[in-house]
């Protein structure tokens, strides 16, 4: 749990400030890792006008603290941060962030990367979008499932 | 066996309930034997919950699957494969 961070939040957050409080003080990092998740204006050929995040409080959290601490038994990784937002959005906003620092670049990028596909599949989030045809709640892909499987043969 | 419902997402919104309290009789044991026992309900229950419908469920807010024994007191979610991002 130590140098674990995890916010679900309905506000949005500014980039910078997240990444400088995460690396500052900690002398060993030598590499930060992020990846920031944007809404977009399509979807499976609709246009997006606007969606509505949902998540299941409290299991949402645990979710992520196991993703994270499965990131830690196999990568090297100094601090981890997960931020993402529930509520309403808007196409261009920003809704999820994964940081991750280490003392060299390839532990984070990896470790980065594994918490993101896995925060796909396994964290209890679920997004409905308002298109001109009217509100639809967003079907799992595949190929998110195919993402997190590729992990389990390393 | 008393246990703690809650729904999300789409079958939140087609079953019309987020959170609920029941009694279950004793021949429900799994998470399978609820879907079913659920799912007798009405035609709507027995819609969202059918056996074709792709549905995730946890056990005291952690994954589990459709053999996974119930316990007295538990908060049972169902909710659809999971979209965040």
């Amino acid at each position: 749990m130590a140098n674990t961070f995890i916010r679900i939040q309905e506000a949005d957050f500014d980039l910078t400030t997240e990444i400088t409080n995460l690396r500052q003080g900690d002398l060993q990092v030598g590499a930060v890792v992020s990846f920031l998740g944007t809404v977009r204006d399509m979807n499976e050929g609709s246009q997006v006008k606007a969606m509505t995040l949902e998540h299941y409080p409290g299991m949402t959290e645990k979710a992520l603290h196991d993703i994270i601490d499965q990131a830690k038994t196999r990568w090297d990784i100094r601090k981890t941060l997960v931020i993402h937002r529930v509520g309403p959005l808007l196409p261009e906003d920003q809704i999820v962030l994964v940081a991750v620092t280490s003392a060299h670049r390839g532990e984070a990028f990896a470790a980065c990367e594994f918490i993101m596909d896995y925060l796909k599949t396994a964290a209890p989030f679920w997004k409905k979008e308002e298109t001109p045809e009217g509100g639809r709640w967003v079907d799992a892909r595949i190929t998110d499932e195919a993402a997190m499987a590729r992990w389990r043969k390393k | 066996m008393k246990i703690e419902l809650r729904f999300f997402a789409s079958l939140r919104e087609a079953l019309g309930v987020q959170q609920e309290s029941i009694t279950i009789p004793a021949q429900v044991n799994t998470i399978a034997d609820l879907r079913s026992h659920l799912a007798q309900r009405s035609d709507v229950w027995a819609e969202v919950l059918g056996n074709n419908k792709v549905i995730r469920c946890a056990l005291n807010q952690q994954m589990v699957d459709a053999g996974t024994l119930l316990e007295d007191g538990a908060e049972v979610a169902f909710f659809p494969p999971v979209t965040g991002g």
